[in-house]
């Protein structure tokens, strides 16, 4: 089967770092990431765009990784779970996850953990209602989402004792790389 | 003291990796190994005629194909029925690729190796299967008139049939009780069919040293101990070469308690057979298709009764759809027949099950395994009951209720266990009280009414429950203190996602006096611990949160002896405290674990300066006794297991207030309320959130979530879009009290908590729907769409 | 769970998108946001041996909007299209809809014009689109064509789309003065495709009468649904139109049928109460709209 299979050289800059693979066009983001790239932090629950578990942020906005083929990306900015701490330490999403039980299993949270840090970004001092239409899009099943709720407005409080501190990395695509295609 | 950590609501060590990506699952193990996928067949009951595999021989990258054909020894046969039953006398277990005929859709076929999975399923769609067709068996009624057979050998279709009977105090059967009762009711129950649906599916990795002719396979299971055993026989491996890690877990809720499932047997088969790596990840349709469900039964109903509410008898027949296979005996309806009674003395008790093979996907434990259809049946009992009679539901209940002082109360019946059902402690009036304080019960008709003014229909529910939790037979818990003061503790069974490193570390820390940040927790290696049960029924803290705290009382009192010697004072004088023996009131006389943990090994060879203290010229030894005295072992460690007499019972009753949309027929829980008695509780925190999480599963049973099947035998709707797990949307936020029955058959007096939440939602929103619509639910799930049809019905 | 072999193709211009197209034929398809082609492709319900991948093609990331309507490109995302001030203020129904397409998250990636094509009964913009009477414009090697909504959903999941076909964008018409639109629909859980759904048009006379009723239903069809119903509304201002019969003309009108979530009976009479709510906001929104006249 000779079709279909020509490799392709995808980079992608991943939670700061300049990263690249070769792959075939099919390639899953969620896998590439994975698999490719061993940063197996992001999670893949359905593999048809339901569950959220591989959310990541796309030049700074949340998609699912698992609906999204990594040379379609080609260039791009990348920021998963493992690349949600800053300096070092847990971000205000990571610290409000973990002081409100929002986490049980733990194979949701990286998705939810994305989802809430772009929306808090945008939104840094939202309503209950925004909350709950923020994370409406990820499946727990363990969790039952009332902590992950209160997780979320805690991180919102957390972000905004820290606030004035710079951004861990500035979103937005590297022209150059954008522009090179993705064509090996 | 700082160390008393038991009780607190301590954040979870968990949390640190998983927060981060730092987890580790078991898709994230094994970059380079390859690729396991299977050709699962496409329909519910068929001959296998002809397996063709040759056009995948040309992909890229394929590694192995393997049919049951190519299976040696014990792998050749069926797999294991794990837990055997006098009752089960048609069990019936699938072979780990099937041989002849296949009974499901999703029953694996074909098993392809390749360099990575997007191959192997290139492969799979390459190859090719005959089949001829047989008739499905599809829907419980219909396969238990048994006119065609999932299995040729089975008459009727019927793997069990089972009748419990307990006779009233006066000697009365169940018939004569309600024959003799002034009222008498009859009717019919329908629960459909759902799963446990973890967001991590199931998961094999297995790694062979052919070196050291060893195994290790890592698993996504419940019982990593279980499975050990269970590759070893079926491999003819010696089970010292053989190691199984439950790696994290991304969920379980019962199904990942089955084992072995044939990839756990195939995948390290197959990287024994080519020296090589092998993983397989269950992707979500297998999951879907290929693992477990639940739930799904009709019960018949007869209930005699008098003009109070009580229940003078009761008989109900069960029809249980068990799917195709048996593997997991019939643990749940036998669940369902027992736990049943609930918090209620019955005067008099029949319960019959026939346990039914049909064409589709086995059942076995989900959370709850067979209580919420128990609940559901009393429950919606009592509330005829109250309709009837033109009672207020709670005080039908209360009518009922076991009293505080009856207990230990003995059902007269045998449990899951083979024990017993003798209920330990608790207090159910105080329960009731509680709950409907919390919810407002007694105010709910004026709130009701002032609804209805404004065009707005609501109804208030509940529902009780008793949960039999920590069932044996054991678990057992090791905790070692290290010569730099560290704590190490581990047990046998497996953890996903209950906290059980944080609530171990809990015990440990509180049980030894020492910070909990030197406590670490190893659950589910066997390379760590080897003999365990597993994690299921609510038994986790229960069984090895005891074992340890046991442990842990070992080591201290050896920590003591020797403290005592070295401190020369008496042992009974001396407290631990911030990892420090020392000597009460008087704390200059002290000397840290660290060093007891030195004192404990005496040492020829010194390989550090504390360790110095331990070695023969040190000076410290007595020269009248050898330098491990007769039943003394080396080492500040001890070993323990807690079995117990039988299992405790937990207990909880919750209700909710819902809207039904006039028009739309939509169905909004807008206020739910949960009071939850587990005995002592060790986290509060991740107590609550077992019941959050119990509860979402509820209200996921009780309003969205069934497997469809169609009369050929497929699964309509097998992908998340279709099986409808609520989101945050659909959960209401859902309001605890906890109330505290201490349980006396342990010694840290706990019951489980793990599947109370999920118990009773079915049977609470059927009652809330049921008051706000003034019509009869005896079906659940419910949907609008449903609801609508009710309505309808009722206008006729 | 993974997506069969396909060749790739990453045209950065249209010319070089309808080049591709054009040499693959029946063989290739577009990927857009890809939000509803790679869950069939990682199920293998869909095996295209070509994807002409037009996220390079910066010229189809447009949103325009004037008095007339609204010209949304085919890059234009969901998100996009729900956050642009302009079309908003242009044509009010577009956020309304957006808002129940799906997640947020899915509609950072999914695209408007991808919805079109893609044809879903029980997708939200096409009813949009056909309620308006909008049109969707289709680009060959060589040609182009605008294709009426009426004539653009040819069945479920089928549009008139064909193989070398890009669909290069969608305009959605603003409608007359005074007019309202309303979204209304009932899904099984927030975010999920509706289980009936209504997009409702309503516009009043200078006496504030209703003019013009129209609406276009979701997953009672093959399609969107459209049916007229200013008879039916009968020239009364609202608070005065006899809605029992405005619902039982929609009820006349469709011919559901029933699935795993709903039975048919039920989805029609949902409908039913969907049309006269939708109908009532737009009404209520036409009302707001004559006032700032
Ligand atoms: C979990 C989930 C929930 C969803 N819920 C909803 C919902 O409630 N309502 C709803 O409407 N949608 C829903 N969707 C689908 C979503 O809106 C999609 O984004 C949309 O249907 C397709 O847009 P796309 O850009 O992703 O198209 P793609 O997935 O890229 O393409 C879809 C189809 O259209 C073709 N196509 C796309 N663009 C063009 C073009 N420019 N020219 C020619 N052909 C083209 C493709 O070849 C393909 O056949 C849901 C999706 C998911 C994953
Ligand atoms: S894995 Fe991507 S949404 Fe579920
Ligand atoms: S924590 Fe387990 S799925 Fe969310």
């Amino acid at each position: 089967m000779s079709e279909g299979t020509a490799r392709h050289v995808v980079t992608l800059v991943v939670n700061g770092v300049v990263r690249e693979a070769a792959v075939p066009a099919r390639r899953l983001l969620s896998d590439f990431l994975r698999h490719d790239l061993g940063l197996t932090g992001t999670h893949v629950g359905c593999e048809h765009g339901v569950c959220g578990a591989c959310t990541v942020l796309l030049d700074g906005e949340p998609v699912r990784s698992c609906l999204t083929f990594a040379v379609t990306v080609d260039g791009h900015e990348v920021t998963t779970v493992e690349g949600l701490a800053e300096d070092g330490e847990p971000s205000p999403v990571q610290r409000g996850f973990t002081e409100c039980h929002g986490l049980q299993c733990g194979f949701c949270t990286p998705g939810f953990l994305c989802t809430a840090t772009a929306f808090l970004r945008d939104n840094p001092a939202p309503t209950d209602e925004e909350v709950l239409e923020a994370v409406a899009g990820n499946l727990c099943r363990c969790t039952g989402y009332q902590n992950i709720l209160k997780a979320v407005h805690r991180a919102a409080e957390i972000q905004a004792e820290t606030r004035g501190r710079p951004e861990p990395h500035g979103y937005g695509t590297l022209g150059g790389l954008a522009d090179r295609g993705g064509r090996a | 003291m700082t160390t008393k950590l038991f009780g607190e609501p301590v954040q979870r060590r968990e949390d640190a990796r998983l927060v981060t990506g730092q987890g580790r699952y078991l898709d994230d193990l094994g970059p380079g190994a390859l690729a396991a996928a299977f050709v699962r067949s496409p329909h519910a009951h068929a001959r296998i005629r002809d397996i063709d595999v040759s056009a995948a021989l040309d992909v890229e990258g394929l590694v192995a194909v393997y049919t049951w054909e190519d299976l040696p020894g014990a792998l050749a046969e069926p797999l294991p029925l794990l837990i055997p039953h006098p009752a089960l006398t048609h069990g019936r277990t699938a072979y780990p690729l099937a041989k002849d005929i296949v009974r499901h859709v999703g029953e694996p076929v074909v098993m392809v190796v390749a360099e990575d999975r997007y191959l192997a399923e290139d492969a799979c769609a390459l190859i090719e299967v005959e089949y001829e067709f047989l008739k499905p068996v599809v829907g419980v009624e219909e396969a238990a008139q048994g006119v065609h057979l999932v299995h040729e050998d089975v008459p009727g279709n019927v793997g069990a049939h089972m009748v419990q009977e307990v006779p009233s105090r006066d000697g009365r059967s169940a018939a004569e009780a309600i024959d003799a009762a002034p009222h008498l009711l009859e009717f019919r129950l329908d629960i459909e069919r759902s799963a446990c649906m973890p967001l991590e599916g199931k998961g094999v990795y297995a790694r062979w040293d052919a070196d050291d002719g060893s195994l290790r396979v890592y698993s996504s299971t419940q019982t990593s101990t279980s499975v050990r055993m269970a590759v070893a026989a079926k491999l003819g491996l010696p089970l010292p070469k053989v190691e199984v890690i439950a790696p994290d877990v991304g969920g379980g809720f019962g199904v990942k308690i089955v084992h072995p499932w044939p990839e756990e047997i195939l995948v390290p088969w197959a990287a024994r057979t080519l020296g090589r790596e092998v993983k397989w990840t269950e992707d979500r349709r297998e999951h879907f298709v290929s693992s477990a469900h639940e739930r799904a039964q009709v019960q018949h109903v007869r209930v005699g009764f008098d003009d109070d509410g009580r229940v003078l008898g009761l008989d109900v027949t069960i029809l249980h759809d068990h799917g195709a296979y048996t593997p997991y005996g019939i643990i749940v309806p036998i669940i369902t027949s027992t736990q049943l009674l609930g918090p209620y003395k019955i005067g008099a008790y029949r319960v019959e099950f026939s346990s039914i093979y049909t064409n589709t996907v086995q059942v076995t434990p989900y959370r709850g395994a067979g209580r919420p259809q128990a609940v559901f049946c009393m429950e919606r009992t009592l509330d005829r009951v109250a309709a009837y009679l033109g009672k207020d539901r709670t005080e039908v209940r209360a009518a009922n209720f076991i009293r505080p002082d009856e207990f230990p109360y003995d059902q007269g019946l045998i449990f899951q266990d083979g024990r017993p059902l003798i209920y330990d402690s608790g207090n159910y009036p105080e329960s009731l009280r509680m709950l409907k304080e919390l919810i407002g019960w007694d105010s709910f008709p004026d709130m009701k009414a002032r609804a209805a003014a404004e065009g707005r229909r609501i109804g208030i529910g509940v529902g009780c429950y008793v949960e039999g939790t920590g069932v044996g037979p054991y678990e057992g818990g090791h905790v070692q203190i290290t010569s730099d003061g560290r704590v190490h503790v581990s047990t046998g069974l497996t953890s996903q996602g209950q906290g059980h490193e944080t609530v171990f570390a809990q015990i440990a820390a509180t049980e030894l006096g020492v910070p909990i940040e030197r406590v670490s927790v190893v659950t589910g290696d066997t390379r760590r611990f080897g003999y365990a049960v597993g994690t299921f029924a609510s038994r986790a803290a229960v069984m090895s949160g005891n074992a340890i705290a046991l442990a842990c009382r070992k080591v201290r009192e050896k920590a003591l002896r020797i403290a005592a010697d070295a401190l020369e004072a008496d042992p009974r004088d001396l407290e631990i405290t911030d990892g420090i023996v020392h000597v009460a009131g008087t704390p200059s006389a002290s000397i840290p674990l660290a060093t007891v943990a030195v004192l404990s090994n005496p040492l020829r060879y010194a390989f550090d300066e504390e360790a110095k203290r331990a070695t023969q010229f040190s000076g410290a030894a007595s020269m009248d006794r050898p330098p491990v005295d007769e039943g003394e072992e080396p080492g500040l460690e001890g070993r323990d297991y807690y079995s117990p007499i039988r299992s405790t019972f937990a207990s909880g009753m919750h209700a909710a207030i819902v809207e039904t949309d006039p028009e739309t027929a939509e169905i909004r829980i807008l206020r739910y309320a949960v009071v939850h008695d587990c005995g002592k509780l060790i986290n509060p925190m991740i107590v609550e959130g077992q019941i959050h999480g119990g509860v979402a599963q509820g209200v996921g049973g009780a309003l969205y979530e069934k497997m469809v099947y169609d009369e050929h035998g497929q699964l309509l709707n097998a992908s998340f879009m279709d099986f409808l797990m609520p989101y945050a949307t659909e959960v209401p936020r859902i309001e605890t009290a906890h109330l505290e029955t201490p349980s006396p058959l342990n010694p840290l007096g706990i019951k489980g908590a793990g599947e109370a939440g999920v118990i009773p939602v079915s049977a609470v929103i059927a009652s809330a729907v049921e008051d706000a619509e003034g019509i009869t639910v005896d079906r659940m799930p419910i949907s609008p769409s449903d609801l609508h049809t009710l309505r309808l019905r009722l206008a006729q | 769970m993974k997506p069969p072999p396909f060749e790739y193709h990453a045209p950065v211009s249209v010319d070089e998108a309808l080049a591709a197209l054009a040499e693959t034929g029946t063989h290739g398809k577009v990927l857009a946001g890809g939000q509803s082609l790679i869950p069939l492709l990682n199920m293998r319900l869909a095996a295209p041996s070509h994807l002409v991948d037009i996220n390079r093609v910066g010229e189809l990331d447009t949103i325009a909007a004037g008095p007339d309507g609204v010209r949304v490109g085919a890059l234009a995302r969901h998100a996009a299209v729900e956050r642009s001030a302009e079309a908003a203020a242009a044509l009010p129904l577009l956020r309304q809809a957006l808002a129940l397409v799906a997640h947020p998250v899915i509609r950072n990636r999914g695209t408007v014009v991808g919805s079109l094509v893609h044809a879903d009964p029980s997708a939200e913009m096409p009813a949009v689109l056909a309620l308006l009477g909008g049109s969707v414009r289709l680009a060959r090697l060589g040609g182009e064509r605008e294709v009426a909504a009426a004539d653009f959903f040819t069945g479920p999941m089928e549009s008139a789309a064909e193989p070398g076909e890009l669909a290069v964008s969608a305009f959605f018409p603003a409608p007359p003065p005074r007019s309202g639109t309303a979204f209304h629909e009932v899904a099984r859980r927030h975010g999920d495709y509706a289980v009936a759904g209504m997009a409702a048009l309503v516009t009043l006379d200078e006496d504030l009468r209703i003019a013009a009723a129209r609406v276009a239903c979701v997953s009672v069809g093959p399609g969107p649904v459209v049916i007229d119903l200013s008879d039916a509304c009968g020239r009364r201002p609202a608070a005065s139109v006899a809605w029992d019969a405005v619902a039982a003309a929609v009820r006349d009108r469709i011919d559901p049928e029933g699935d795993i979530h709903a039975t048919a009976v039920y989805r029609r009479h949902l409908t039913g109460v969907l049309a006269v709510r939708a109908l009532k906001e737009a009404a209520g929104n036409a009302g707001t709209e004559a006032a700032h006249e």
